[in-house]
């Protein structure tokens, strides 16, 4: 991470701007004050995963800063998906150390549900549960892991369904919703136990051009906010607006890595030029 | 690419590290360990029940009338000659019964004014049989049309018992493939037709295979019940498995031909249970994946 940035965090943690008076943030600057802004929020190290032969992550490593927003950049099948849900331990490694907060969360006698309550993910097709409410499913950790009461859960769900503007959908159905709205439920879905690291999986691979718009003005909010998060993308306006720092990743590498303005705009290896040349962007 | 036997390609450098040993470690320990208290809690448990049921007074009367060996053995031929009907009435029901519940089902799924008659009939037919208990059914054929003396109409009771059978059967698995048929998502249809294929040629191809494979598990429970049930034949007189073992014990009042059709019947549902979650996991079958 270069000087530019770390200077942008330290910006950002002290004085809250009005936005942040809110039933989440709360949570947020107890993390803060649990991890210390130089600290580093999540480590990871000589990461490798493969299913059967096909080697999917070939030794990652990889520092996240509180309140950094890491975007992954890469062609499909380069282990952008695969590094966000080793992270979330919805795979489990093959080699390598990922720790989050200093917790060695790859450890076998780490508690996974315990770790993945402390993170949140959303997914590419949403994966919102059809046969609850949205008000239901963004009520259901709260309520089931995080042992809240029916009518506080339903407090804090509404006032982050409000948050991403979807408050009058509470009742519906996921699939009465679009695309776009579904995929703003999924965000409130893991916004709303305050995690401290969000992650966030291709969410606007399969939303049109203007559901794309209010997602992404979303995400750009969470970020404003101090939210720690890594997304994986193939939005490079997108990228280059939000990221402190943009990884490219090739065959299970991060071949470059640093801040938009660099990886971006002036990309040092042949073969992420070739990538970004491709793109209409 | 050749793999070693650690699972490392020879072309590829990485060696597992140190952190990773031991994580592999402590799960083999873990894993071991997890083997052994079962294992021990198995035992234990299984040992204390035989001691206990061994043990009590009434044990050799209970051994004697239920699990007597000379008995089992002098009744086993006369039980796997009945059992071997019980199969044929279930493999021919069983076909009989998959052939007519899927045509009921599709029936009950016909939209449009012109199948009105056909939706009417496959409805009216499930609310009929699944209403009526099995036993009457089979009462009211196996008895009933045999008694009627019509010409040209076989009097076999296997047969009328069989017919039973099949109708009651057919409503309850029409119900099965209908939910089958209409849990295939509907974007599944529109990709079909958008390609040209016709309703019947969607049906065939891309909707039912996609049902039958999400109600497999429904299907053999069906299939293990049409099992025990084709004893229920036994109340016209047919010698069935049931059938041979009640005329076998009623000579000395020792029910151990029971327990040896009993067992034969198990014998037969056991592989079958295995063998569906073998196929549905070797296929990959979403939400059919079977586990011990």
């Amino acid at each position: 991470m270069t000087d530019q940035n770390k200077d942008r965090n330290k910006d950002q943690s002290p004085a809250p701007t009005p936005s942040r008076v809110h039933e989440t943030s709360s949570r947020v600057q107890k993390t803060s004050s649990r991890v210390q802004p130089d600290e580093v929020l999540l480590r990871v190290r000589g990461l490798r995963k493969s299913f059967g032969r096909n080697v999917v992550l070939h030794g990652v490593d990889l520092d996240v800063a509180p309140g950094e927003c890491v975007v992954l950049i890469g062609a499909s099948g380069s282990g952008k998906s695969t590094l966000l849900r080793c992270i979330n331990l919805l795979e489990q490694v093959d080699d390598g150390v990922i720790t989050l907060a200093g917790q060695d969360i790859t450890d076998p006698r780490a508690n996974a549900d315990a770790v993945r309550a402390r993170t949140g993910i959303v997914f590419q097709a949403y994966n919102l549960f059809p046969h609850l409410t949205v008000l239901d499913n963004v009520t259901l950790a709260p309520r089931r892991v995080h042992g809240r009461s029916r009518a506080d859960a339903e407090r804090a769900a509404l006032a982050m369904l409000d948050r991403v503007g979807l408050a009058d959908k509470a009742p519906s159905r996921p699939d009465d919703l679009s695309g776009g709205q579904q995929q703003r439920v999924a965000i409130a879905r893991a916004m709303v136990n305050s995690p401290e690291l969000l992650l966030l999986d291709e969410v606007t691979s399969a939303l049109d051009p203007e559901l794309v718009g209010e997602v992404l003005a979303l995400l750009g909010e969470l970020r404003a906010e101090g939210m720690t998060m890594i997304l994986s993308t193939h939005e490079m306006g997108f990228a280059r607006d939000v990221a402190d720092t943009v990884c490219f990743l090739d065959a299970g590498r991060i071949l470059e890595q640093g801040p938009p303005s660099e990886v971006l705009a002036a990309p040092r290896e042949p073969r992420t030029r070739q990538f970004l040349s491709r793109l209409v962007s | 690419m050749p793999l070693r036997p650690d699972g490392a390609s020879l072309t590829d450098p990485w060696r597992p590290s140190p952190t990773e040993l031991e994580r592999r470690a402590y799960r083999r320990a873990r894993t071991t360990r997890s083997a052994l208290v079962s294992a021990t809690s198995t035992i234990v448990v299984g040992a204390l029940v035989g001691w206990l049921v061994t043990r009590s007074e009434g044990w050799p009367r209970v051994q004697e009338t239920f699990f007597s060996w000379d008995k089992a053995v002098d009744s086993f031929p006369a039980v796997l000659t009945g059992i071997w009907l019980n199969i044929r009435i279930m493999v021919i029901c069983g076909i009989a019964i998959a052939i007519i519940g899927m045509t009921l089902a599709i029936m009950r799924t016909l939209r449009g004014p012109i199948f009105f008659p056909l939706r009417l009939f496959a409805t009216a037919y499930v609310d009929l049989f699944r209403g009526l208990p099995l036993l009457l059914v089979i009462y009211l054929l196996g008895f009933g049309v045999p008694a009627l003396r019509l010409p040209n109409v076989p009097s076999s009771l296997a047969l009328w018992g069989g017919v039973a059978i099949t109708l009651s059967y057919s409503a309850y698995v029409a119900e099965v493939f209908r939910a089958g048929i209409e849990s295939v998502h509907p974007s599944q249809r529109a990709a079909s037709r958008a390609l040209g294929l016709s309703h019947g040629q969607t049906l065939r191809h891309v909707v039912v295979p996609q049902a039958v494979r999400r109600v497999m598990p429904p299907l053999m429970n069906d299939l293990v019940s049409l099992q025990k049930d084709s004893g229920l034949i036994a109340v016209l007189g047919v010698v069935d498995a049931i059938r041979a073992a009640q005329i076998e014990s009623a000579t000395d009042f020792n029910y151990t031909p029971y327990v040896v059709a009993g067992f034969l019947f198990i014998c037969l549902t056991i592989p079958m249970a295995r063998f569906t979650d073998h196929v549905a996991k070797r296929q990959g079958w979403h939400g059919s994946g079977g586990t011990l």
